[in-house]
């Protein structure tokens, strides 16, 4: 059995007096793509937002290769580096071009020459599709193709494990086809990978793992087969039901 | 009529020179205190938006707290105050309280930048809260720091947005020098007071002198448009080419391009 990559135990988190997770543990292998469902409101974009530590986790513990990483002298920011993260809304830089967008992260966070830095920029802009446009700026391109280069960003920094956050869920529907391709293909070679989507297809067809939130509690999870085919949870059955006519 | 003519005549004859001269050094000190100004700005509106965590040290807290306070002390003394008090409080101030009398265009600069600096500081603090919290996140996830995410994402759109009103802030640097007259700095207005001095035409220096700044301030906010624009870009992109095989051998520029309908325009 392989180490965890990422490991959380017990992991609470508050906003004020309220509970948005409570109790969360699973753990993440090299290669495991594991998929959060759940209906919005049920803590997905907190639980991956305490993973990256955009959010503070109000108790329990994030492990990375079994460090807890709020110990001191843990850096975060080399972390991030290592664990990406891929938003609903692109979050590319708009000041900046396509090519730009992916070479500044490891220019001045991994310290590479900018030579080198876009050569990688450039395959992985290449494997998702966008190389043409590399002189673009962000306000140039469509909702898919944003998508597209903020992935080819993240994958640039060559991270061990990449967040998604809902990627498809602000593009139009002709658009997330190329997105979720996109995905797979990076699924398909062997990519580290933790997905919060509505897109149950997905969830079903690339998951190793999938996991259902709901009320801030993991309320059940398994393999695709476990959550998609023979869901044991009433709660689970009438949220496939809702998502799957 | 004549007599305005006459007398309008008579006031460049004399004091054409003074007045270009006035001119000049009006642009001069504006510009200046307008650049730096902005530097202060940027700096008090950097320090101002750094964020606190509730797990950073004490000694940290407390000092960024003292700090902001003496920054806001700062901000709020020079934007309450009129510049023509400001200039005679640094000028004469300096004299009598460290004993040392500051010169004219040194003082003249200094009033202007500091002057200008607290009214850029908020606008830059205000500029810098006003970008899409999405970009800090984007840098923060890619494993950037504060103040990689400030210099590389954050303070140049900032910066972006606040060109019109660093341009603005020329523009009423060009009329508002005019108090440092107070000081005897030798700009447009200190030309014109000595010009009516000799020669009591009230009206026809004044007209000369508004005539002249206000060349200044249209030509000035016109320049402005032109770089605002500029800056703001075409909406075209070239495509780099489609070719994949011509990216192998490590070839960076793509400034070929496949030949568009513009082009042929
Ligand atoms: N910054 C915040 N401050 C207060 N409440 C928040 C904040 N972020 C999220 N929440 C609340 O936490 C709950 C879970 O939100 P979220 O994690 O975004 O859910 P999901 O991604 O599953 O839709 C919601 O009730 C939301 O209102
Ligand atoms: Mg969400």
């Amino acid at each position: 059995m392989s180490e965890n990559i990422i490991e959380i135990q017990h992991l609470e988190k508050n906003f004020g007096s309220h509970k948005v997770l409570s109790d969360i543990d699973f753990s993440v292998k090299k290669g495991d793509v594991t998929t959060i469902i759940g209906v919005s409101g049920s803590g997905k974009s907190t639980l991956l937002r305490c993973i990256n530590v955009l959010e503070t986790p109000s108790g329990g513990k994030i492990l990375f290769h079994g460090n807890d990483i709020d110990e001191k002298g843990f850096s975060v920011t080399d972390y991030r580096a290592k664990v990406g993260m891929v938003f609903q809304n692109f979050n590319l830089f708009s000041n900046m071009s396509v090519l730009q967008n992916c070479v500044v992260g490891q220019v001045k966070v991994l310290g590479k020459k900018k030579a080198e830095a876009e050569e990688t920029a450039k395959y992985f802009l290449e494997k998702v599709g966008m190389l043409p446009y590399i002189n673009a700026k962000p306000k140039q391109l469509s909702g898919g193709q944003k998508q597209r280069v903020a992935i080819a960003r993240a994958l640039a920094m060559e991270p061990e494990v990449l967040l998604f956050d809902e990627p498809t869920s602000a593009l139009d529907p002709q658009m997330v086809g190329e997105v979720l391709a996109v995905m797979r293909q990076l699924a398909a070679e062997g990519l580290t990978m933790i997905v919060v989507t509505h897109e149950m297809a997905f969830a079903r067809d690339v998951s190793s793992h999938v996991v259902f939130m709901k009320d801030g509690v993991i309320w059940e999870e398994g393999t695709p087969e476990d959550i998609f085919v023979n869901p044991k949870k009433d709660e689970t059955k009438d949220f496939l039901a809702r998502f799957i006519n | 009529m004549a007599d305005f003519i006459e007398g309008i005549i008579k006031v460049w004859n004399g004091y054409g020179p003074s007045f270009l001269n006035g001119a000049l050094n009006t642009l001069i000190v504006s510009f200046i205190g307008t650049v730096a100004g902005c530097i202060i700005g940027f700096g008090v509106g950097v320090v101002q938006t750094i964020p606190v965590d509730k797990k950073d040290p004490l000694w940290k807290r407390v000092i960024l707290t003292a700090v902001n306070l003496i920054l806001k002390g700062y901000v709020e003394l020079f934007r309450g105050t009129p510049m023509i008090v400001q200039s005679v409080f640094i000028y004469y101030g300096a004299r009598m309280v460290f004993d040392y009398q500051i010169d004219v265009w040194p003082a003249a600069l200094l009033i202007v930048s500091i002057n200008t600096g607290a009214y850029m500081a908020e606008t830059v603090r205000g500029g810098i809260l006003s970008i899409d919290p999405g970009q800090t996140e984007g840098a923060k996830a890619i494993g950037m720091n504060h103040v990689q995410t400030m210099m590389n994402v954050i303070i140049p759109q900032a910066f972006r947005n606040i060109i019109p009103q660093i341009g603005n802030n020329f523009i009423i640097n060009i009329k508002d020098t005019s108090v440092l007259s107070v000081i005897s700095f030798a700009d447009l207005f200190f030309t014109h007071k000595s010009a009516v001095g000799a020669l009591y035409l009230y009206f026809e220096s004044a007209t000369i002198t508004m005539a002249i700044y206000l060349v200044m301030t249209v030509t000035a906010s016109f320049l402005l448009r032109l770089l605002e624009k500029k800056l703001d870009g075409d909406d075209n992109y070239d495509l780099a080419t489609t070719d994949t095989l011509a990216y192998t051998s490590g070839m960076l520029s793509y400034h070929q391009k496949e030949k568009t309908l513009e082009d042929f325009k």
